[in-house]
């Protein structure tokens, strides 16, 4: 298990999906927890979505409406500034993690807290607001129940909207008797719940500034949303006197009516509901009602980059329900951590390589992280065409490596294997002259009518798998012979 | 209706069987099959590798050498998605205009065989008989990016003396995904592991799918571990007659 934070978003080389998934895919405990919990939501998923007649429509609305946010972000981001201030809230630009963790430690500091309640929000994980915090002598508590399992464990978010899905009930009673001091203890949901429950009640009473993210916020009104399900939100955004909001510029949504589209898209592919149980909604700040104090810190760390890329701009438009993860083959095998990034799963995959840049071979391997089988383009709720951003990417990750790697690129055996291969492809007599090569080249492997066993890379193919030995007679020949046109 | 038979690189090389079994059902339904011989590979390995600059001659000469074809057909799902969902990103990236017109009008005149047989001909029935126990894969390709649907179990639900079961999580990937299977081979092992464990579980003796590429890794496994389970195309399903079964 991860526990020591080296992902994408962490200073120097991230290990490779490949490196990683061998040891998630051995885990046996792991493939169990996963397979159940994926499964599950799934088919969940599947009947809340089926009971949508429109639900067609709904996609293609939201996946417009974030079109457009994407083509005026500019404008819809300054409008949100000005209705926040308005509404008597401050508004903070940052520009990438490091500033935004400075404004919000200085916030803390500014307001004489030690310590702060959390949110579930990815965002700030991807700032590794935690750490950052902890080294100004600030601690920060995660008040989400899987955040708060993993955040005890010591360990890392494996899923988007549920972080500590890599853990069954046994794992978790264990964690809380080891680190809560909670005892007699049974596996039960609501005895586990009971213990985080009276653990946190004392942290949100006394907590003097809290801090979340935001699924949506409006441009239109200065509002900002959380969609959650515990109510662990609806205290950190309404019990401390302080609130500092992070939120990623990409969502931001242009008017409040555009939650007619977002509120039936969301909680229908995060958690297979009709509506979540707790959906938070404030503007500013209002006299004797929640904070005293509101700051929305708005954050690029690499969003106009994407933005830039024509095709992989639509990545913003994910609204983070994780219905990509929960489908994807990949991800139920493999878990998150094997992503090494905040955003595990195929949005992942799309979405860190994009945010971090090109370059290092952890967010690079990324985009080879799916058979392309397309799963999760036909559940997104927004209609992310993950399949063509992922082979983008994956163009983006060649040309660098061929136009900028070293000598040893450019010798890389399967460079050279696919510059040999087109070279081949672009002439017919080449190509039936490879085809014969082929036949006779393979004689070596081919044992008894299959190969068993191949070299180099493509031994991973027979490790596990026969392959059938090349037949004596192409299509092409026995055309050539039976049809004889040419 | 005369038609061009692409063949695809892998199945001309690999499984040629599944080509003289399309040309078979195609002219038993009084389709003119032409074979035209300049073609090679559609480029989709390259281009879902990101080998994308070294796919667009692919692409051109793919569109040179079928000109002019009022139908094109295919035993393949992947490569026909290639060229019809994935031909216009391509043009993107070459950023040429002509080479976009020509793949936009290409497009539509590309079927994939099943999809020919039932959404263009209107066949269901193509008078096969294949006395065996088969269950049927639908690959990802052909389901979710050509969209191809029921066609196929209805053609294979109109063949004499069949016993075709029913695959259960039938839609989820086997774990191929091209040069996936070689980059990521054990995740792609262990998305086949399932694959291979729901094929026994049907007690069929016979898989079935539209794609020679998928079969050829589900095969892959169920050989490996001597299962006595045996991977067919549809097409050499579909070709069986009486006499041979």
């Amino acid at each position: 298990m991860k526990t020591k934070p080296s992902d994408a978003f962490s200073p120097g080389p991230t290990p490779t999906f490949e490196e990683s998934a061998k040891e998630s895919l051995s885990d046996s405990q792991l493939r169990r927890n996963l397979g159940k919990a994926t499964q599950t939501i799934r088919r969940k998923r599947a009947v809340a979505v089926d009971e949508m007649p429109d639900w067609e429509g709904l996609r293609e609305a939201g996946r417009a409406l974030k079109e457009r946010v994407m083509r005026h972000l500019d404008e819809y981001l300054l409008r949100l500034e000005e209705s926040v201030t308005r509404a008597g809230g401050k508004v903070h630009w940052a520009r990438d993690a490091e500033e935004a963790n400075r404004i919000i430690s200085g916030i803390a500091k500014d307001n004489g807290a030690e310590e702060v309640v959390k949110v579930k929000s990815i965002a700030t994980d991807e700032t590794k607001l935690n750490e950052h915090l902890e080294k100004e002598g600030i601690k920060a508590f995660e008040t989400d129940l899987a955040e708060l399992i993993i955040q005890l464990a010591g360990e890392t978010s494996s899923h988007i909207l549920v972080p500590a899905i890599h853990k069954n009930r046994a794992e978790i009673r264990e964690l809380f008797m080891e680190r809560l001091g909670a005892k007699d203890l049974s596996d039960s949901p609501s005895d586990l719940t009971e213990v985080a429950r009276l653990y946190l009640r004392e942290k949100f009473l006394a907590a003097r500034v809290g801090i979340s993210g935001a699924n949506f916020a409006v441009a239109e009104t200065g509002t900002v949303c959380v969609v959650e399900s515990e109510g662990n939100g609806r205290m950190c955004t309404t019990l401390p006197p302080v609130l500092v909001t992070l939120m990623g510029i990409e969502k931001v949504i242009p008017a409040w009516r555009d939650f007619e589209v977002f509120m039936q898209l969301l909680p229908r592919s995060s958690t297979a509901e009709r509506m979540n149980p707790y959906t938070s909604f404030w503007t500013g700040v209002s006299e004797g009602d929640g904070p005293r104090e509101f700051h929305l810190v708005l954050m690029d760390n690499g969003r106009t980059d994407v933005l830039a890329d024509e095709i992989g701009r639509q990545t913003l438009n994910c609204i983070r329900c994780s219905a990509c993860l929960n489908v994807c083959p990949v991800y139920e095998r493999t878990g998150g951590h094997a992503y090494n990034s905040v955003y595990p799963g195929p949005i992942g995959a799309i979405l860190t390589p994009q945010l971090v840049g090109i370059g290092d071979p952890g967010p690079d391997s990324l985009p080879y992280a799916s058979s392309l089988c397309g799963a999760c383009y036909q559940v997104c709720p927004v209609k992310i065409n993950i399949p063509e951003v992922l082979v983008h990417l994956r163009g983006k990750v060649t040309r660098h490596k061929q136009d900028r790697g070293g000598p040893r690129q450019k010798l890389d055996p399967e460079n050279i294997a696919m510059q040999t291969a087109a070279r081949v492809f672009s002439d017919p007599q080449l190509y039936e002259r490879a085809q014969r090569l082929a036949r006779v080249g393979q004689w070596p492997f081919a044992r008894g009518g299959s190969i068993g066993r191949l070299p180099g890379r493509l031994a991973g193919w027979t490790a596990v798998r026969d392959l059938k030995p090349i037949p004596q007679q192409t299509f092409r020949e026995w055309w050539k012979r039976n049809r004889g046109s040419v | 209706m005369r038609v061009a038979l692409f063949i695809t690189c892998f199945n001309d090389t690999l499984f040629p069987e599944t080509g003289r079994a399309t040309v078979e059902v195609l002219e038993r339904l009084g389709v003119e099959v032409d074979f035209p011989y300049a073609q090679t590979c559609c480029g989709q390995m390259h281009f879902n590798t990101g080998y994308q600059r070294e796919a667009i001659p692919l692409v051109r000469r793919f569109v040179e050498v079928f000109d002019g074809y009022e139908a094109i057909v295919a035993p393949s799902g992947s490569c026909v998605s290639m060229v019809r969902e994935l031909y216009p990103m391509a043009a993107d990236f070459a950023g040429d205009g002509r080479l976009a017109e020509k793949v936009e009008e290409l497009g539509p005149r590309v079927f994939e065989l099943s999809e020919f047989l039932v959404k263009k001909l209107g066949v269901t029935d193509v008078g096969a008989y294949y006395p065996h126990r088969v269950t049927y894969h639908p690959t990802c390709h052909s389901m979710r990016m050509l969209k191809v649907g029921d066609a196929p179990l209805e053609l294979l639900r109109n063949v004499r003396g069949i016993d075709l079961v029913e695959l259960s999580e039938a839609e989820e990937c086997c774990g191929f995904g091209g040069t996936f299977a070689i980059k990521n081979a054990d995740t792609s092992a262990a998305m086949l592991s399932d694959k291979i464990r729901r094929v026994l579980d049907t007690e069929a003796e016979i898989c079935t799918a539209g794609d020679n590429s998928c079969l050829m890794h589900i095969g892959g496994g169920l050989g490996r571990l001597r299962t006595g389970v045996e991977t067919v195309h549809l097409a050499q399903i579909l070709a069986s007659k009486a006499e041979e079964g």
